[in-house]
Parts: C-alpha cells; structure tokens; sequence
C-alpha cells in the first residue's frame, strides 16, 4: 500500500471549485512530479497532502487523503504528527529569523526530541546509504544532527565555518537547500516541494534536483513544476492537472512518450501551456 | 518636467519639517542651556525656588521616569498580547476590525478626556493623586498607540514564513513566540518608543491624577511630580529666570527622550540581524 493515496479529493475557494475529484496512489520513494498551467491546482493538490492548504479562508475540502492508510481530513487527525511526518518545501525559500545551525534544529527542539531519538534518526540515515557518517560520536546530538542534515541537502561544506551566522545572509540558491536540511531534520517520511526551484539560479536548481534524485531511496517526493525538463529530468511518476482536473498519471517514460489524452499531448509538444 | 515638480515638492516639504523641528530643537537649547546647571538635575525645589532662587526638578526627572517606564512596561504586558490577538490567525476579521476602530478613536482622544476620566474613577474610589494613579492613567493612553503599531508590523510577517514554520509542524503558539516575534522585533521596539515618547510628555492626562509634588514620591501611593508640568508651571510664572528653568526642564526632557530612542535602537539592531527581509 502507497503512503499516500488520494480519494475523490476536491477543493473549493469560497464558491470556486479548484479541484474536480482527484483520485490517484503515489508511488513510494519515487519523485513524482505534479504538471500543467499555471492556476490549475497545481499547489492546491500539494498543500493539500500536509493541510496547510486550510491557513487560507474559505477553503472547503472533501473527499479523502490517506497517508499510511489514515484519513488526514479526519477531525481526530493529529495535524502536528501529519505535519511531522510530511516535510515542506516553498517555493521562495524562507530561513526562519535565526541562525543556520538554529534553523535546522529548530525542529527537533520544538518537538523536543531526546539525545536518543536523534543518535538513533542518524544511525538510520547511516544505514539507509543516502549519506556517510564516519563515526557517530554522542557527544552533542544536536551538533551531529545539524552536520548530518546539512551534509545531505548538499549544504555543510558551505556553511560549516559560519554555522551561527543569520541564515538570512546566505545565497538564495543556499537558502533553498537549507530550507531543505530544515525539512529533513524532522525526519519526514515524504517531502512536498511546490516549485522549489523557481527563484534559483540553474547551477543551484540543478544542486536541488541532484539532492532529489538521492533522497527518494528513503523519502517519497513530491514536486510541484511547470518546467516540463524538469519534470523529464526528476520524476518517475507524473500526476498531469489541467484546470483543476486529473487528466492523465503513470509512470514518467510512458507519459512522456505515448500520452494518451488530447490535452497531454498538446501539453507535452507545447501548443498549450 | 511633471516629476520634477513632485519631486521639487517632496523635497521642499521635507526641508520645511526638517527646518521646523530643527527650530524647537534650537529655541529650546538656546533658552534652556543657561539655566541647566548640576544642581537643577540632582536637587529636589528649595524655599524660594520658583522665584528664582536654589533647588532643582530632579523630583520631576524621577517622577516623570518612573511614570513612563512604569507606564511602557505595563503596557508592553497588555499590548504585545492584544496585538498578537488581532491577527487573523486568532482572531476572526470582524471582530479585529471593530476593535482596530475602537483603538483608532482611542489613539485620537484628546488626553485631558483621558486625565479627566482618570479623575472620575479616583474620585469614585476616593484616591488622590498619586503615582499610582498616574501610571495607570498613562498606560491607557499608551495601550492603543502600542497595540496599534505593534499590530501593523506583527501583521507584516509573510504569510510564508509561518507557512514554513508551521509545515515543521509547529503549533499556532510556537509559530508566533519563535518566529512571528523575532521577525517582527524592531518593529515592536518602535511601537513602544513611539508610546513611551506619547506617554512621558504628556501633560493634561496626569495633571488631575499624578498630582505635582516638591518631593521624590516614598510609595506608589504618593503623588509625583513630572517634567511636562513641571514645564508648563515654570513658564507660566512672571520670573524670567524660572522661565529659563522650564527650557532647561524641556532639554532634559529631551534629552531624556532621545537617550532612551537611541539606546533601545542599539538594542533592537542587536536582536535584529536574523531578520528575513
């Protein structure tokens, strides 16, 4: 059974209806990228999977979101365990107002994670090979939790002589990736990424996509874009909206070779965008 | 040619600010500088002293500090609080909306309506003047100038920056003390600069409930003299060496003011430099 799996979802601003019936599984530890024109519910499908989507007013959602087989609409959801477990990446990243090393343990503080938890998060990371720990000391937990995060979003050579300096003065390119280490050090099982590479220049756009393609052997991705290469380059499953509607989903190579909907392809060989 | 003109504008009416406080800034110095001496900040009035002869305001110097920081910090309790609390993350947008309203009127209420409502309750109550009574006056005059500005750059934090921060999985509360404040923190800081600066040089609004006294007050209890009045009693006297003690009154007061803006600047650019701008 996928992590996650959409049942019927549908969304309506006020009296606008966003999104029309979205039923679809996502496929774990894999990218998939969610396509199509602007305003056609791009961000509204992926806000949707973490409930931040309900921080706006009037927003009105039904149908089901199963993520592990628990319904995330229902009223006895625990929305900070939900949020916990899905990780979050905007689409202009944001340092929060503290310094580098406060930004990643930010986190773990406040969801006051022992010593313990986190030697034991990082022994995992270890052994999930998506990055290589030399020698776990316990010393400081947190020290080693920051290195760790850091070194996996592709970030920690950069930054490791000025871990207390405001994280506000790193590059924007930097600061999506620290955005990403800070995400990553709750230990998320998925990660929701709504355009994470729209404000980047292509250098660090490509770092992100790289970080990417590594993180889905242990974390399943989702990625909002409207750069169909991008799509190409990153994802293994693609989920196609257009105006608020699913009109096609597989897997990468079938969609993009032999699309079955008139708009799909029109959408691939870019008579509409 | 047309934006040369708005520009030509701009500027003028900027020197003509610039020009005008320069000049109250001037006049007071000017008038205030040969009567400042030692004992006029460290001597409380003697015998004789608004004629013209020894003693000092140092009781209008405490008395004015201890009612505007009493005031500010009080304030500060029930302001940050209220501020917080018209945001529409705890609050729904019409009951902010009429509660803005409430304080803009508030905020525009002449002081004396203050100072004479002030004086109803302690008649009321049977209170005299007192420090107490001038503190407490002073905070509701401060309160809506607090909340209001306070609120204008509380809400100014990016609604994507509590996004990310509440995608951590951090609660409402969390979100606001850990990010929402420290964001939001120089901002904050001029917010009760702008109240203390209200606060310590009003006059109308603690003349009827802090009294006037030639004493340091001993307890709350005591009424208490402040620079404001001290001012406006000295430069209603015939003297002109009294007149003289109330620029020197009004420097102080000045002085006061700026010390305190500087100081608490330094202070929040220390805790500024995390900011996201």
């Amino acid at each position: 059974m996928p992590h996650i799996s959409l049942h019927n979802l549908a969304v309506n601003y006020g009296t606008q209806r966003v999104l029309h019936d979205i039923t679809v599984d996502i496929p774990d530890s894999q990218v998939t990228a969610i396509i199509g024109p602007s305003g056609c519910g791009k961000t509204t499908l992926l806000k949707s999977l973490n409930r931040l989507l309900e921080l706006n007013e009037d927003v009105n959602v039904t149908g089901d979101v199963l993520i592990d087989g628990e319904n995330i609409y229902n009223p006895k959801t625990d929305l900070l365990a939900l949020r916990k477990k899905v990780g979050f990446l905007s689409q202009r990243p944001y340092p929060l107002p503290m310094s580098i090393y406060d930004n990643i343990a930010f986190g773990p503080k406040i969801h006051r994670l022992t010593d313990e938890q986190i030697i034991n998060q990082i022994k995992g990371l270890s052994a999930s090979d998506v990055l290589e720990i030399d020698n776990i000391k316990n010393s400081n937990a947190i020290d080693m939790l920051v290195e760790c995060y850091l070194s996996l979003a592709g970030l920690w050579d950069e930054v490791k002589d000025r871990l207390h300096e405001p994280a506000s003065r790193l590059s924007i390119g930097q600061q999506q990736r620290l955005a990403l280490a800070r995400a990553l050090a709750i230990e998320p099982e998925v990660i929701l990424a709504d355009e994470p590479t729209s404000a980047l220049d292509p250098i660090s756009a490509q770092l992100i996509e790289r970080q990417f393609k590594l993180l889905k052997k242990r974390y399943t991705i989702v990625v909002v874009t409207h750069i169909l290469r991008q799509a190409k380059r990153v994802s293994d499953y693609v989920i196609f909206l257009y105006m608020g509607e699913l009109v096609e989903h597989g897997e990468a190579k079938e969609f993009f070779q032999s699309p079955k909907d008139a708009r799909t392809r029109a959408y691939i060989s870019g008579e509409i965008s | 040619m047309e934006e040369k003109i708005f520009k030509g504008l701009m500027l003028l009416s900027l020197i003509l600010v610039l020009v005008i406080l320069a000049g109250i800034i001037a006049v007071v110095v000017m008038k205030g500088t040969p009567a400042l001496n030692l004992s006029m900040i460290i001597e409380t009035p003697k015998g004789g002293y608004y004629l013209g002869k020894e003693g000092g305001i140092a009781n209008a110097i405490v008395g004015s500090i201890y009612l505007a920081f009493g005031a500010s910090i009080i304030s500060i309790l029930i302001s940050l609080p209220v501020a917080l609390a018209l945001q529409k993350d705890y609050t729904n947008r019409h009951l902010a909306n009429l509660s803005r309203l409430i304080l803009d009127i508030l905020w525009g209420t002449p002081s004396i309506v203050y100072g004479a409502f002030g004086f109803i309750i302690m008649v009321y109550f049977g209170l005299r003047a007192s420090l107490l009574g001038g503190i407490i006056v002073l905070t509701l005059l401060m309160i809506p100038i607090m909340v209001r500005s306070m609120e204008e750059v509380i809400s100014m934090v990016p609604q994507e920056l509590k996004e990310v921060s509440y995608a951590l999985g951090t609660t409402k509360l969390e979100t606001t003390i850990a990010v929402v404040l420290k964001q939001a923190l120089p901002g904050i800081i001029t917010a009760i600069l702008l109240a203390f600066g209200r606060g310590i040089g009003d006059a109308a609004s603690i003349l009827f409930t802090a009294g006037y006294t030639d004493y340091i007050p001993k307890s709350i209890f005591d009424p208490v003299a402040s620079l404001p009045l001290a001012v406006f009693f000295q430069i209603s006297t015939p003297a002109p060496e009294v007149q003289a003690r109330a620029y020197a009154s009004a420097l102080i007061l000045l002085f006061i003011v700026i010390l305190v803006s500087v100081f608490s600047r330094l202070l929040g650019r220390r805790f500024s430099k995390h900011i996201v701008r």
